[in-house]
């Protein structure tokens, strides 16, 4: 009965649900676009009232938000964080440096496109994104979540081999267990 | 035979009580929280939607076995110590295994929990875990004190160490045990400020300092173990509470009605104070809360 279909549906749709409407959040404050996250959290924007409440350690998040440009040292540490993260997971990234490098395009030690190292489910665009945006952000990945379809975390176990080569081409000291999870 | 099935139904209708309690009462100190601090804040069941999550959760993590056991003794020590409790006068729904010499056993299983975490937080190996460890264990020195003092207290002026004798000591006389042995009420609502770990005593979880402290290193269902087992121990804790001090209850809705209005002492006095560094919260414990608990022994004794 357990192994069932239409049981699984229903298990399914409940668990969507939950997972929904309580997300726990691990800012990983790389650069100036975590100074958007106090206001989003706080009383003018309450982002607890939708589920979104900041968590501790990367053991017991549920999104890993990555604010701003991520230099080739910083990277390291993020993806040693994601790894550490338990399933399911998702990775939003906040602000035009996670997309295509802003301002920092033609820099010598900053990553582009954060989404050759690590899956994205969810960007928000702005330099700076304001604390609507970010809501915005969140409310996308909630239709995704229910939809199914935040499966970052199943794409980066599929072709980790690609993932992987990426980024030991930009990290040079490459020091990390090759498990994690 | 029918005696087992009898106290096996009402265990399970005890917990199930209790794990619901206990968690729309954390899900109103964050709705309440919030109001306090302007904000709309999440609805009074958010927290049954984050427990349905982490029980959802994968978890991969291996660290020793003292690690997967750690929030089960946390859960033993609720779940004993919710059975031990009488929940209302009268015991025809929820039989439990009271017994005489109740209140000493309390005394001890009540600690048992913090000590099994403690060897799990252990064996994670994080430095953050270990630091909320030591922490927790001299704040646990601070307010055993006083709660140890007031229930002596009891003990000596009615000459019993059973729970449901202090309940019915407050049913033949009429008055409740917190307007007969104020020293010990309130030594004893000093030492539950500590026993919550609301602020200003949130100083083993300290989201900011210790990234959470003893449970850093674990996430999903070991938090969804450790948070059911809390809820429920919040609980049991008000159940005593109303049941020594507050002359129990005679039904369920007279039960959360007392043990609310006394959590939220808790709530009211940590969401208006920041927090404590250890020593300032041992050495509060070892003031005012120990000296009313002197008194309180002292009227015991004398009176």
């Amino acid at each position: 009965m357990i192994n069932d279909k239409n049981s699984q549906k229903i298990v399914d749709i409940i668990q969507n649900f939950a997972r929904q409407h309580s997300i726990w959040v691990l800012a990983y404050g790389t650069g100036c676009g975590a100074i958007e996250i106090p206001p989003t959290m706080t009383s003018r924007y309450d982002a607890e009232r939708l589920g979104v409440r900041g968590a501790a350690t990367p053991r017991q998040a549920d999104v890993l938000l990555i604010t701003g440009y991520l230099t080739t040292k910083t990277l390291k540490r993020v993806i040693r964080v994601y790894e550490q993260m338990q399933d399911p997971k998702y990775v939003i990234g906040f602000g035009s440096c996670t997309i295509n490098g802003g301002m920092y395009w033609d820099s010598y030690n900053t990553i582009k496109a954060l989404d050759r190292y690590m899956p994205v489910d969810v960007y928000i665009n702005g330099c700076m994104p304001r604390p609507e945006s970010v809501l915005s952000g969140f409310a996308k990945l909630q239709e995704l979540i229910q939809a199914g379809k935040a499966d970052g975390a199943k794409k980066y176990k599929e072709n980790l081999e690609w993932y992987r080569t990426n980024q030991k081409k930009v990290i040079p000291n490459w020091h990390m267990p090759e498990y994690n999870w | 035979m029918k005696e087992i099935l009898y106290y096996t139904w009402g265990a399970i209708v005890s917990f199930v009580v209790a794990f619901s309690v206990g968690i729309t009462y954390m899900g109103l100190n964050r709705k309440i929280t919030a109001r306090v601090q302007n904000r709309y804040g999440p609805p009074w069941y958010q927290n049954f939607i984050d427990v349905i999550k982490l029980s959802s959760k994968k978890t991969s993590i291996h660290h020793g076995v003292m690690q997967h056991m750690g929030p089960a003794f946390i859960m033993v020590t609720s779940v004993v110590s919710l059975l031990v409790i009488p929940i209302l006068n009268g015991n025809k729904f929820f039989p439990n295994l009271n017994f005489q010499g109740d209140l000493i056993f309390l005394l001890y299983i009540m600690v048992f929990g913090p000590l099994g975490m403690a060897l799990g937080a252990g064996q994670t190996g994080n430095p953050n875990s270990a630091i909320g460890v030591t922490r927790g264990l001299s704040q646990m020195a601070g307010f055993e004190i006083p709660w140890v003092m007031a229930l002596v207290a009891l003990m000596i002026q009615y000459k019993t160490t059973s729970i449901v004798d202090l309940m019915n000591v407050q049913v033949e006389s009429g008055r409740w045990l917190m307007f007969s042995s104020p020293f010990a009420f309130l030594a004893a609502v000093m030492a539950m400020l500590g026993m919550f770990r609301y602020a200003p005593f949130d100083i083993v979880g300290a989201p900011q300092e210790l990234a959470s402290g003893p449970m850093s290193e674990n996430g999903g269902k070991y938090l969804f173990v450790m948070m059911s087992a809390g809820s429920v121990f919040a609980f049991a804790k008000l159940t005593l509470y109303v049941d020594i001090f507050m002359g129990g209850a005679d039904n369920l809705i007279i039960l959360v009605v007392k043990t609310f209005a006394l959590y939220l002492i808790p709530m009211l006095y940590g969401i208006t104070s920041p927090r404590y560094r250890t020593e300032q919260s041992v050495r509060w414990f070892w003031g005012w809360p120990s000296f009313f608990g002197l008194l309180a022994i002292l009227q015991a004794a004398l009176f």
